[in-house]
């Protein structure tokens, strides 16, 4: 007999809660058992089949695996917890989702109804706790409710603005038997995920674009989440308007794109930024202008015009004042608006970027890629992972200096490949986050690089590479410090380095007890050999490369200083 | 300094637990206080309403209105300044019944504030007064000299003056689904 998943008698909420994953096509968790959820880590162990459960060292790494599965594939994100610790162990992932708009699907186990709000042994009020960083959370009860609030997690994970959702189910609904039917959410009255798109607004913005002199185009990570690529790069072709990424927009184009001219924001191009304040029309395309990004608002484009194209409509006025906001998914805009514009060519206007190009490679460029001096620079550590992956890994990275370095200088020749903590700067995102984009994408190469001190938040993954065999290639980029703080402690704080060296241990030590392949480079004569070693490899690597000690990230925009105000040195 | 304005945020929701928490967890992020807050069913089935008000600028009561906007289980959220609503207040004083017989003036000073009497028994009695704040203000002052054994207002309810969409949203749902 042929087996009816979408009906089931009598079966438990904990295997009801199996069947909800499986008809929405998830057939990979990241998690940590633990009390609370054991019914359901009972059923994993049934349906380990047609589900993996991937056991993560520590509940934040499963969030963060689940985080970079769904932005390598495009796919939800599940992460699964037991009560208490497990749940508050998830929230700092969860944050990190919400902040960068990641579609992500979180359960946690909750203590028995009717020990809800007794201080139960592992009770903690994750509702409570994950409210203000859910696009949606709900408490399951009754095993009856489960079908129904998983499908509408799932859709609302991964609709409109995409953003992670909580699952809290207590244990008793776990155990619960009940007629499990199944069928997918297809709209929920109070929620509007998409915009609909003004078409007046199209004609206005088109307009604007077509008499512009100096247009300039900043797209985000909205374009890669509305799957808008080639729709960019048609309207970018078709109207010739130099265009720059925000740090969560790389990869959305190939960075060797012609009118690809940079990256905006803190540690950005010296160009893009400079000429945010020239150009006569600003397009902001699926971006939020995070302050990273904008420094002073104040003094931000304000000889500008600015069309804003957004889904989500709370982001439209909320740092900088749209002229002609265009509302809806910017997959759907930028095909309107393609129609309405006139082919042109802005080449004057673009040679203004590569002279301010020039500029930034005699005073930063140059020195960070090919340097003269004998310490290896983390620059030309990108560069020479560039050589051997030829733009075509996924890059993974973590935050701070390390970060900044990769996001100036690796280069991309597929959307979906560059994976870091933008909004919300985790530190210790990097190593789980790469298990998870192997995963979600298992056929590409993906580089995990990382600093020393975000490596040693969550370095316990590494059991989670070695249990799995995922193939991830780590790079740590040691320079002993908290590179980044040690930076502006540098130039801020008068080289007062509170707490920001690091005693560190032998990382090739480490990953040897991992039983991961290891190497270090100390000299720049050796770096090559190691990259290529280690991006011809089919399994897990880990390469410490000592860089300088105290070098720091050039362009920058001082916290609070107009983005004109950026300093090379 | 930001132009500080009173607001009435008035929104239609799902009755979901947690909603409340949602809602008032976007006024703290952002440091605004919640001057009163009531919240009960509205003319649509199965639809609640809530009525905040709040004391914040104009630039962010729009942004913090989005946000409650932004909220999957909120249908619509509007703001009115005090012009475009018709909103009341109303409050409970409960009074020692002695001075209710033994004091002249207090009788005069209930039906001089068009406040009714709710109940009377040997030890108190308590009175109502629906009004503006300054009214029921007012009257708190008048009835303290006697001895005011409690005192409670509710939060400000309140119907504007424009129509809000709210069932045409709900319809267009239905009729699409």
């Amino acid at each position: 007999m042929k087996e009816n998943i979408k009906f089931k008698k009598n079966i438990s909420g904990a295997e009801a809660l199996i069947h909800c994953l499986l008809e929405e096509g998830v057939d990979l968790i990241y998690g940590y058992p633990g009390g609370a959820i054991m019914p359901v880590y009972d059923e994993l162990y049934k349906f380990s089949d047609k589900l993996i459960h991937i056991l993560t060292r520590h509940e934040q790494g499963a969030t963060h695996a689940a985080q970079g599965y769904a932005r390598t594939s495009g796919k939800v994100g599940v992460a699964i917890a037991t009560s208490g610790p497990g749940a508050t162990n998830l929230v700092t992932g969860i944050a990190d989702a919400q902040i960068d708009s990641t579609p992500m699907v979180c359960i946690t186990g909750q203590v028995a109804s009717h020990l809800l709000g007794s201080d139960a042994f592992q009770e903690t009020d994750i509702i409570g706790i994950s409210t203000p960083v859910t696009k949606w959370n709900y408490q399951i009860t009754k095993a009856s409710e489960i079908p129904e609030i998983f499908a509408k997690a799932f859709y609302i994970s991964k609709s409109g603005r995409p953003g992670p959702v909580l699952i809290d189910i207590t244990k008793d609904a776990q155990f619960e038997k009940f007629d499990f039917s199944y069928s997918k959410c297809k709209g929920i009255r109070s929620y509007f995920p998409e915009p609909l798109i003004e078409i007046d607004q199209i004609g206005l913005a088109a307009e604007v674009i077509n008499n512009a002199k100096k247009p300039f185009i900043v797209y985000g990570q909205g374009v890669i989440l509305g799957e808008a690529e080639n729709d960019l790069i048609k309207f970018i072709e078709k109207t010739g308007i130099p265009s720059a990424w925000t740090i969560l927009g790389l990869s959305a184009m190939p960075t060797d794109h012609i009118l690809n001219v940079g990256m905006v924001g803190m540690h950005g191009n010296y160009g893009p930024n400079m000429l945010t304040n020239e150009c006569d029309v600003l397009i902001a395309i699926g971006m939020r202008f995070d302050d990273r990004v904008t420094g002073d608002l104040s003094t931000y484009a304000k000889q500008a015009k600015i069309i804003h194209l957004e889904i989500d409509p709370a982001e439209i006025n909320k740092n900088v004042k749209a002229d002609y906001p265009i509302l809806g998914n910017c997959r759907d805009s930028l095909k309107l608006l393609y129609d309405k514009v006139k082919n042109n060519s802005h080449n004057k206007w673009l040679e203004k970027f590569s002279e301010l190009m020039k500029i930034e490679y005699e005073a930063v460029i140059k020195n960070d890629t090919i340097p003269e001096k004998e310490g290896l620079t983390m620059g030309e550590v990108i560069i020479s992972i560039n050589k051997y992956t030829k733009g075509d890994a996924v890059i993974v990275t973590d935050v701070g200096q390390h970060q900044m370095v990769a996001c100036r200088y690796a280069e991309f020749i597929r959307s979906k490949s560059n994976i870091t903590s933008g909004g919300l700067g985790t530190m210790g995102f990097a190593l789980p986050a790469a298990i998870g984009a192997k995963m979600g994408a298992p056929d590409r190469e993906v580089i995990a690089i990382i600093g020393d001190g975000g490596y040693q938040m969550t370095i316990q993954e590494l059991g989670t590479i070695f249990q799995t065999r995922t193939a991830v290639k780590i790079v740590v980029l040691n320079n002993d410090y908290l590179g980044m703080v040690r930076q502006w402690q540098q130039l801020f704080f008068d080289k007062r380095y509170a707490s920001t060296e690091m005693t560190n241990p032998d990382f090739v030590t480490i990953a040897k007890g991992y039983n991961i392949n290891s190497n270090r480079v100390n000299q720049r004569k050796d770096l090559d050999k190691a990259v290529k070693l280690m991006v011809d490899s089919d399994e897990p690597q880990f390469l410490e490369v000592c860089v300088e000690k105290e070098d720091n990230v050039f362009p920058m925009i001082p916290s609070g200083a107009s983005v004109s105000d950026i300093r090379l040195k | 300094m930001d132009n500080k304005t009173t607001y009435t945020i008035s929104l239609y929701s799902e009755n979901n637990v947690g909603l409340l928490n949602r809602v008032s967890a976007i006024l703290l992020k952002r440091h605004i206080n919640i001057e009163s807050f009531s919240t009960s069913p509205s003319e649509i089935p199965d639809v609640f309403r809530f009525i905040i008000v709040v004391n914040i600028s104009e630039e962010k009561i729009k942004k913090v209105v989005q946000q409650i906007e932004k909220q999957i289980d909120v249908i619509k959220a509007f703001y009115h300044t005090d012009k475009e609503t018709i909103f009341q207040e109303t409050a409970l004083y409960k009074v020692k019944s002695s001075s209710l017989f033994e004091e002249r003036h207090i009788q005069n000073i209930i039906k001089k504030s068009q406040a009714n009497i709710v109940t009377v028994s040997p030890e108190f009695f308590v009175i109502e007064k629906t009004g503006f704040r300054e009214e029921t203000e007012k009257l708190r002052n008048k009835l303290e000299p006697y001895g005011l054994m409690q005192f409670v207002r509710s939060g400000r309810i309140s119907v504007t003056k424009a129509k809000m969409d709210v069932s045409e949203i709900l319809n267009s749902f239905k009729n699409k689904n």
